[in-house]
């Protein structure tokens, strides 16, 4: 059983504020992602949870035990940094062995070698064991990080953000691996990233973070499909969400120039607003509104449109490579239910 | 190179195989390595001449011109080493006849002199020894604890403290030899090794917590954070992962604070007079009856130089290694 528990942590440096009243609860085999853009407070949440800084406010309970002035090694977590994360002139089997062999632990050396040998399997390194980790590439070297932290049973595995100093293929087949070794060992983790790829491919559940507040908790589909704020809207998704400023005129949400409307959704009363669209949720081909297409991205899987109507350039996204020319003139409509609001000041409406 | 065609396409500066060096870079190569044997040779004119100088008899040491090849002799470290006394006429006849002299007696016997006893030399050697050796030892010691704590805690004042232990360096020693000599007299430091130990110390430290820290702020905090993560102490994790991190800077640190204690001349010469008296000061009072004893003091310089040459020579390795963090990837 592992269970994580943050309670209304706030954390200064100085003048700044990284963390703010913020309060997660991680449950027993759940693979948790942080999101948020770089200075959010994400690294500051893992270190406060491992010990490595003290929280000025709040509580940390690990298992209901609380933890505030606990040392790290007392926690029991395990933490893989996003580099610097090998112990220079070890070889890759003493890295390994290295948190089994500490003094709170003392295990017999024949244990060790089971266990090294277990996790090197499972990584797929055992034939670098007797290496230096000088001699590595990055991905080695990651996974042998993720190495030391599978050999012992912590509590809770922190991530911060070890893929992101990974070239893209790289990344996504350790993405794969690290979900599949997650779901299999049933291990609890915490996972840092700023990449919303990742936070929607692994998680269990996310928390948007931004400015050291908690923005949106909740499932990845939560996140995508119901984002909190403007700001959550445009983190996850990619393209992008079209953000449309719109005036309440004539009984619909139009935009100047009044090149398209929205009609009102389930009680949204403002003036003004921000319409919040998906790439996919335009439609082209049939509909109300007319535009240009001023620019065409063919990705193979996908076609990444951009319409130009009026003062507004709207990205698309259509699947398979498309038929449709630049500078076609073409009449589109959108997924009239999926559309967002949004106060001007970003909250949904 | 023999043919075009199997010359490389690119030209190749380093290879282990000299065929397929260029010949602009080879000679370049060579040009700069004869530059440097050059250098080298000037830079050690001084000391072959001293090491020579060592061997020579008295005559032949003040000889003008200046003697290139000269018959060795043991004359001058017989004179570092022993105390003498000088003979009359009667008594060298005396002396030429016996049989029972040793090798060293002999040396003595030509110059008209009959060795006493050991000189005080050999001891202040040994002081030499203990005392730099013993303030090296705490220097570096405390110099790594220190600019552990002041690369990785918050300490209060930080930047004012480093300044304050940095500017201990802009004071001329020789301006508070006086004062301390008093104080020393008051105390009762002088002419012990404990005060010439915590004086070199002190002297040292300054410099071995700026030169460590610039070291240890090298290595990146997340390995001593992993260690703590992974079950260690902070202290555990220093000792496991910081220290041998570290050993470039130690041992750079250890030559310096050796050199600087081992060479120390102006305190030696005012706070110690004979039970702690260390060899520099000693050297050049090696002036035996009647002019200087250049062969002497050339031999006393000889013997002093040859524990720091053996302890760079020993840290060599790690003076010249780079400072290789292994596993480090710049995002």
């Amino acid at each position: 059983m592992s269970d994580v528990r943050l309670e209304n942590i706030s954390k200064r440096f100085g003048d700044t504020l990284a963390l703010e009243e913020v309060s997660l609860h991680i449950h027993d085999d759940e693979f948790f992602v942080l999101l948020g853009p770089t200075g959010a407070g994400k690294t500051t949440t893992l270190r406060v949870i491992a010990g490595l800084e003290k929280q000025d406010d709040g509580h940390v309970y690990l298992d209901d035990m609380l933890m505030d002035g606990a040392q790290p090694a007392d926690r029991d977590v395990a933490f893989v940094f996003q580099q610097y994360s090998l112990y220079p002139n070890m070889s890759v089997y003493d890295n390994l062995a290295f948190p089994l062999r500490s003094p709170l632990r003392r295990l017999p050396e024949g244990e060790i070698r089971q266990r090294v040998t277990e996790a090197a399997e499972k990584l797929r390194i055992t034939h670098l064991l007797e290496r230096k980790t000088a001699r590595l590439s990055g991905g080695e070297m990651q996974r042998v990080s993720i190495g030391r932290a599978i050999v012992r049973q912590p509590r809770i595995f922190l991530m911060d953000e070890p893929l992101s100093n990974l070239d893209a293929k790289l990344r996504e087949s350790l993405r794969v691996e690290l979900k599949h070794l997650q779901k299999t060992q049933g291990s609890t983790t915490l996972f840092v990233t700023h990449d919303q790829i990742e936070a929607l491919t692994m998680a269990d559940r996310i928390a948007v973070l931004d400015q050291g507040r908690i923005i949106q908790n909740g499932t990845p589909f939560d996140i995508y499909d119901r984002p909190s704020t403007t700001f959550v809207a445009q983190l996850v998704g990619t393209p992008r969400i079209n953000l449309i400023a719109a005036e309440w005129q004539d009984g619909a949400y139009r935009t100047p120039g009044a090149a398209l409307s929205f009609a009102r959704q389930n009680g949204a009363a403002a003036e003004k607003v921000l319409v919040g669209v998906r790439p996919e949720d335009v439609r082209p081909g049939a509909g109300d509104f007319r535009g240009e297409v001023v620019l065409v991205e063919p990705l193979g899987v996908e076609t990444i449109l951009h319409i130009r109507t009026g003062e507004i350039t709207l990205l698309c996204v259509v699947s398979g490579l498309s038929s449709i020319q630049l500078g076609e003139v073409l009449s589109f409509g959108f997924a009239v239910e999926r559309l967002h609001f949004f106060e001007m000041n970003g909250r949904r409406l | 190179m023999a043919n075009a065609a199997n010359a490389p396409r690119q030209k190749v500066v380093i290879s282990t195989r000299v065929d397929k060096v260029s010949t602009g870079a080879r000679l370049t190569s060579s040009f700069r390595a004869t530059i440097a044997v050059i250098v080298a040779l000037i830079m050690l004119i001084p000391v072959a001449w001293m090491a020579m100088t060592a061997f020579k008899t008295r005559p032949d040491a003040v000889a003008v011109p200046p003697k290139v090849f000269f018959e060795p002799s043991f004359e001058g470290f017989v004179s570092l080493l022993t105390s003498r006394r000088q003979l009359t006429n009667d008594e060298i006849a005396v002396y030429q006849q016996r049989t029972d002299l040793g090798w060293a007696d002999q040396i003595a016997l030509i110059r008209g002199q009959a060795i006493t006893g050991p000189s005080a030399f050999p001891r202040q050697l040994l002081n030499s020894l203990i005392i730099s050796g013993v303030s090296t030892v705490f220097s570096v010691g405390f110099g790594v604890l220190s600019a552990y704590a002041f690369s990785r805690f918050p300490v209060p004042g930080k930047d004012d403290l480093l300044f304050f232990i940095l500017s201990q360096r802009m004071l001329p020693p020789v301006v508070v030899t006086i004062p301390i000599f008093l104080m020393y007299r008051q105390v009762g430091l002088h002419d012990t090794h404990i005060g010439m130990v915590l004086l070199y110390t002190a002297f040292n430290l300054s410099f071995s917590v700026w030169l460590l820290k610039g070291f240890i702020d090298e290595i990146p905090r997340e390995y001593e954070e992993a260690a703590m993560v992974d079950g260690y102490t902070r202290l555990q994790a220093f000792r496991k992962i910081v220290l041998p991190q570290a050993t470039t800077g130690i041992a750079a640190t250890t030559v310096f604070s050796l050199i600087f204690s081992w060479n120390e001349y102006a305190f030696a010469l005012m706070l110690t007079s004979d039970a702690a008296r260390t060899a520099p000061p000693s050297i050049p009072l090696v002036l035996g009856t009647g002019g200087i004893e250049w062969a002497a003091i050339a031999a006393g310089s000889l013997a002093f130089l040859i524990p720091v040459v053996i302890i760079t020579f020993l840290l060599r390795r790690h003076l010249l290694r780079g400072v290789t963090f292994g596993a480090i990837r710049k995002g």
